[in-house]
């Protein structure tokens, strides 16, 4: 399957070698045709505001969401959950309102107040070892989101039908089940 | 632990630079789980230079600067008095900016806030430290504290970007705690050419490692004063275990697109911006640049209309090569 990892800015990189590990045929996505080309999206983690403006720039957000009604999956990391959430609290920055939350940026705080925390997955005993760098935080849940994982109480791991959000980062870590959960929900979703 | 074991303990493990000062453990009552959080780790160093990746970081000296860059489209801001333009013009000792300054920036930035620390001076950047900065850049363009001496990076939580002008330099930032490297280039000229020469001496030192036997690469580590294990790391890497970004004298998006091309992972602009005729418009084609640096259409277009770039200085001119400046 291909698979497009949004290429604006931030570690589309390190996606792009975790699908490579998982056999499939990634996909860096810059421009429009690129985007046709792919089955899937991953918007990766950077910086939230600039990914925004390059994707308005060249209308790469209105593409998005128009593949997203044709039923294109989408999995957001950090930035890329805050550019999918409905409302980004107290920014105007650009979202695409594909997933019902409200997402609040850098809400435990500066780099500091990063940390890096083992935390449970759906289905799964192995704890799962996440990285949280200037993280956001998931406010509140509205229409058809389920969540599916906490941590101290916050939401950090959320999907809806066809959107997958973490608020940290498993491309970041060696291990691929979430990489491998969004996948299956992609080839739920064409089967 | 340094670098090179923890680089390694990483590839077998995901349980990571395990820090016990900064472990953080919550019991919940009754005891049966334990959350525990690590802060101030190597791999959440490394981490936020990776989110960096792919973008532009902008010289500001004041919080209204700070707004433009953010609204052009900077990933992070360099706070500091003055540019290296102008540092430069005017001379004498250049040491960290008013903390004053560095919480006015902070406070109207969303985006990472960096801030810059003499060479060696670890006092200016415990200091640094304690105003909550995100990152920390151990710079050649302020004048060095230490003539012998860069600060132990290791000792901070915070994480800490160093310049190089080749692989060796590099090794021993990282070696010391540096998260992530950026060319020296020469600071406040407009003239890319020295961060070129500094990318293709860092590509070719890295890729002649391939050729070294083991013998050499003990004999290349001795000389470059830095762990054989680090060494041995590069050369199976075929690249640096950090971030490294491009600065000094990137001017135009032009420059951008030269020094992602030859390889590096991201742009600071520095004089560059504030010192061109029409900053706003500046910053966003150089920030156009570096995402769409493969393609000269979009190079072609950004760069159109977008005034005057700063002016500029021939190097042979120049009375103080900062890039001289660290051991």
């Amino acid at each position: 399957m291909k698979v497009g990892v949004l290429a604006l800015q931030g570690d589309f990189r390190e996606h792009i070698s975790i699908l490579k590990k998982l056999k499939l045929t990634p996909i860096e996505v810059r421009t429009k045709e690129e985007l046709d080309n792919v089955k899937a999206l991953i918007i990766p983690g950077g910086e939230s505001t600039t990914i925004g403006k390059l994707l308005k720039k060249y209308q790469l957000d209105k593409e998005i969401k128009k593949r997203y009604k044709k039923g294109m999956p989408i999995y957001g990391t950090c930035a890329g959950a805050i550019v999918l959430a409905k409302e980004i609290i107290d920014s105007d920055q650009l979202n695409l309102d594909l997933i019902d939350v409200s997402i609040e940026r850098n809400a435990y705080g500066r780099q500091a107040d990063s940390f890096e925390a083992d935390i449970s997955l759906p289905n799964s005993k192995k704890p799962f070892h996440a990285i949280f760098i200037r993280a956001p935080k998931i406010k509140q849940i509205r229409n058809g989101v389920k969540i599916l994982s906490k941590h101290k109480k916050e939401p950090i791991l959320a999907r809806t039908d066809n959107i997958l959000i973490s608020t940290f980062h498993p491309e970041l870590t060696e291990d691929t089940r979430i990489h491998e959960y969004f996948i299956q929900m992609a080839k739920d979703k064409y089967n | 632990m340094n670098w090179t074991t923890a680089c390694s303990f990483a590839r077998r493990n995901d349980a990571y630079f395990v820090n016990f000062k900064n472990y953080i453990k919550l019991a919940r009552i009754g005891g049966f789980i334990m959350i525990s959080e690590k802060k101030g780790t190597l791999k959440l160093k490394t981490g936020l230079a990776e989110m960096l990746k792919g973008g532009v970081i902008m010289d500001v000296v004041t919080a209204e600067h700070s707004k433009i860059a953010e609204k052009a489209g900077a990933v992070a801001v360099m706070a500091l008095e003055r540019v290296p333009a102008d540092i430069r013009a005017q001379g004498g000792v250049a040491r960290m900016s008013d903390p004053r300054l560095i919480k006015e920036i902070m406070a109207s930035a969303s985006i990472p806030v960096m801030a810059k620390c003499r060479i060696g001076h670890f006092a200016e950047a415990q200091i640094l430290e304690s105003l909550g900065i995100d990152y920390i850049d151990e710079s050649e363009v302020l004048t060095p504290a230490d003539d012998k001496f860069h600060v132990d990076k290791h000792k901070f939580k915070v994480p800490f970007v160093c310049g190089a002008t080749y692989l060796g330099e590099a090794l021993r930032r990282i070696n010391e705690g540096a998260a992530m490297i950026r060319t020296k280039g020469e600071a406040g000229t407009g003239n890319v050419v020295e961060a070129v020469k500094h990318m293709r001496r860092m590509n070719s030192d890295i890729s002649s490692l391939k050729k070294m036997s083991p013998k050499q690469l003990i004999e290349y580590a001795k000389q470059e004063r830095v762990p054989l294990q680090l060494v041995n790391l590069i050369k199976k890497l075929q690249k640096l275990p950090v971030v490294n970004f491009a600065a000094g004298g990137i001017a135009t998006p032009a420059d951008a697109s030269l020094m992602m091309q030859l390889g590096c992972d991201g742009i600071f602009v520095g004089s560059g911006i504030f010192k061109s005729s029409n900053p706003l418009k500046m910053a966003k084609a150089i920030v156009e640049a570096t995402t769409h640096y493969k393609d000269p259409k979009v190079l072609a277009k950004v760069s159109e209309g977008t005034g005057d770039a700063m002016k500029g200085q021939e190097i042979s001119k120049l009375e103080t090569k900062m890039q001289e400046r660290g051991w």
